[in-house]
């Protein structure tokens, strides 16, 4: 099927320019890093577990932000999204393609950062693992499609976290309650739920945002 | 091929294009001057579809799998090198037998010996070269040229001039240019841009 | 309008079996089930505009949403005096429709800051018309996302005072209901009125230059 094709053909685009420019990826991985140092620091002693686990998920949704900001700087160099807009493949593949590269760097940096969460705060199980997985996705998803619209304004570097803080919401209850509630399954069920609806939200309405 | 009548084309407050109309024929080739700031560019990219008129009805013959724009900026990725970048094009495309029209392109501008650095160490002339082997990729029916020889460099210049005069009665041409002197003798109309 | 609100506030107190508490319910339930509605209009606009490609529904989605704004705003207002007279705090985590509402005046304070950044065009209006639609959809997925997080934060059992409605206190909740969303219709009319008058002066003086 060639909407795939075109799909893995945007997508290893997007991992090569990444692998050889280097600046976003090493950025959010340093960011989650000191994210998570600066609040060893700002949690009271004795505070529980519980608490670490929200502020991993704030964590997770600033680096993610980060990583989206910047999502779309390779296609604004040259113009290069006209170049995309104007070819004959499906505009959706565009935001498909990016989401799954977006994807893969905060999974990347969550590599990373979830190992070093355990060891400074607490233990994550199966649940709360899979909490991070369905909300990557969701941020990911509606993440892509915010940042280009962000990118057509002024100051798109503020207006992406305004516009996406909102939508985070959810994602940040469903994913600590993965992790902290006896009933995870739950919170795995309602993320499930909020990626289905808002990624194919997120399809769908790609083709209306990045052309007149 | 195209037909255009009262393009009228505002940005919030400014109106950049007014009450233009505009007939290519089948390979025609159509030249669009005017001086800078003219709107030029603007009805290039109208046409091409990038852009959608404020008012005013637009009618092109072919979709975007037969039309090659050539834009004001490159519109290839810097980190990737001449042949990422017109892989992933041929593969958008769909063009067929990918790697020798890449190739022939290639070696037609003159980018051959290049094609395996990445675009961020061209030239701007090399880079316009790229972008000329983008626009043609496809072999489209309809060309849409925003200002080609702006950014050429003498070679680049000559080897565009080549194949235009190949072009020429071949496929559809639009062309828009500051300076009509060099394309006046192909040009089959005119649009003057206040 | 005016006359119907202080109307309804008026046969409020003629139940004197009841407190201030219930007298502002008798506003603020209208004015959020107003606010939800105006949303709703809002990304009906918006999908009307996405579907037909005519840019007069931009504006009409956009009132819709500046509306439903104002009035969501109000029902935090309103929200807040009902939890103060009701439980002595100005503000209730534990209250659903007031959590949601402050998620919601905060997605569509971003509407705002999006349409503030791009320029005029078919681009804003679209991607407008996009964010309106997430809008409507984010209210029930926040709404479930509040409940769940309930579980997380307050673990009590919370009856809702659902008063009993008798008939004059329905009433009077109907005639109150009927006053916001008239007034919420005037309003929406007035603004959508003058937004069209100031695009078309625009364009008259652009006309004549």
């Amino acid at each position: 099927m060639t909407y795939f094709a075109d799909v893995a053909a945007l997508t290893r685009k997007d991992l090569k320019v990444e692998l050889r420019a280097r600046d976003t990826l090493p950025a959010m991985l340093l960011f989650v890093l000191s994210t998570l140092v600066v609040f060893r620091f700002a949690l009271p002693q004795g505070a529980g577990d519980d608490a670490a686990y929200g502020l991993l998920w704030v964590a997770i949704v600033f680096t993610a932000l980060l990583g989206l900001g910047r999502a779309w700087v390779p296609e604004q160099e040259h113009g290069v999204l006209d170049g995309l807009v104007l070819a004959p493949c499906d505009r959706s593949a565009i935001w498909f393609g990016k989401t799954l590269a977006t994807l893969a760097f905060l999974v990347a940096a969550q590599v990373v950062a979830l190992p070093a969460f355990v060891l400074f705060f607490a233990p994550l199980d199966a649940t709360a693992l899979a909490g991070v997985v369905l909300a990557d996705v969701g941020i990911c998803a509606v993440g892509s499609l915010m940042a280009a619209m962000a990118a057509a304004g002024r100051a798109r570097e503020l207006l992406l976290p305004l516009l996406m803080l909102p939508l985070a919401i959810p994602l940040v209850v469903g994913g600590v309650g993965a992790a902290v509630s006896p009933e995870g399954e739950r919170y795995l069920l309602f993320l499930a739920l909020y990626d289905g609806v808002f990624a194919v939200l997120s399809w769908a309405s790609f083709e209306y945002v990045i052309t007149e | 091929m195209i037909r255009a009548r009262g393009i009228e084309k505002r940005y919030g407050r400014r109106r950049v294009l007014a009450g233009i109309d505009l007939d290519v024929p089948l390979a025609g080739f159509v030249l669009v001057t005017g001086s800078n700031g003219s709107g030029k560019t603007t009805l290039l990219r109208i046409v091409a579809g990038l852009a959608a008129p404020t008012r005013g009805t637009l009618e092109v013959d072919v979709d975007r799998a037969r039309m090659g724009f050539l834009a004001h900026e490159p519109l290839v990725y810097r980190e990737l090198t001449a042949l990422e970048n017109l892989d992933l094009f041929g593969r958008l495309y769909r063009v067929p037998e990918r790697r020798e029209r890449i190739g022939m392109l290639l070696e037609r501008f003159g980018l051959w010996e290049a094609r395996g650095e990445r675009v961020s160490t061209y030239s701007r002339g090399m880079v316009q070269r790229l972008a000329l082997c983008r626009t043609l990729l496809h072999d489209p029916d309809l060309l849409v040229l925003d200002e080609p020889y702006s950014a050429l460099d003498e070679q680049g210049a000559e080897l565009l001039d080549r194949e235009l005069d190949e072009l020429v009665g071949r496929r559809t041409l639009v062309v828009s240019t500051h300076d009509p002197r060099r394309l006046e003798r192909l040009a089959t109309g005119r649009l003057a841009l206040a | 309008m005016g006359l119907a609100i202080f109307l309804a506030l008026l046969v409020a107190p003629e139940d004197l079996d009841q407190g201030v508490s219930q007298r502002i319910f008798y506003i603020h339930v209208p004015v959020a089930l107003t606010a939800y509605f105006c949303f709703g209009l809002g990304a009906w606009k918006a999908l009307v505009l996405l579907w037909r490609g005519e840019e007069r529904y931009d504006l009409e989605s956009y009132v819709a949403i500046h509306q439903g704004t104002i009035f969501g705003v109000l029902t935090l207002v309103t929200g807040s005096i009902w939890a103060k007279a009701s439980w002595g705090h100005w503000w209730l985590w534990s209250e659903d429709q007031l959590v949601l509402f402050l998620v919601l005046f905060l997605f569509y304070c971003a509407y705002f800051m999006l349409r503030f950044s791009l320029e005029e065009g078919p681009r804003r209006a679209r991607s407008s018309a996009v964010y309106a639609l997430f809008g409507v959809v984010l209210i029930p997925i926040s709404f479930l996302a509040i409940r769940l997080a309930e579980g997380l934060i307050h673990p009590t059992v919370f009856t809702r005072e659902g008063p009993q409605m008798s008939g004059s206190m329905f009433a009077t909740f109907c005639v109150s209901w009927a006053a916001v969303t008239l007034l919420a219709y005037v309003l929406y009319r007035v603004e959508l009125a003058g937004k069209r008058l100031d695009t078309d002066l625009r364009e008259l003086r652009e006309a004549l230059q």
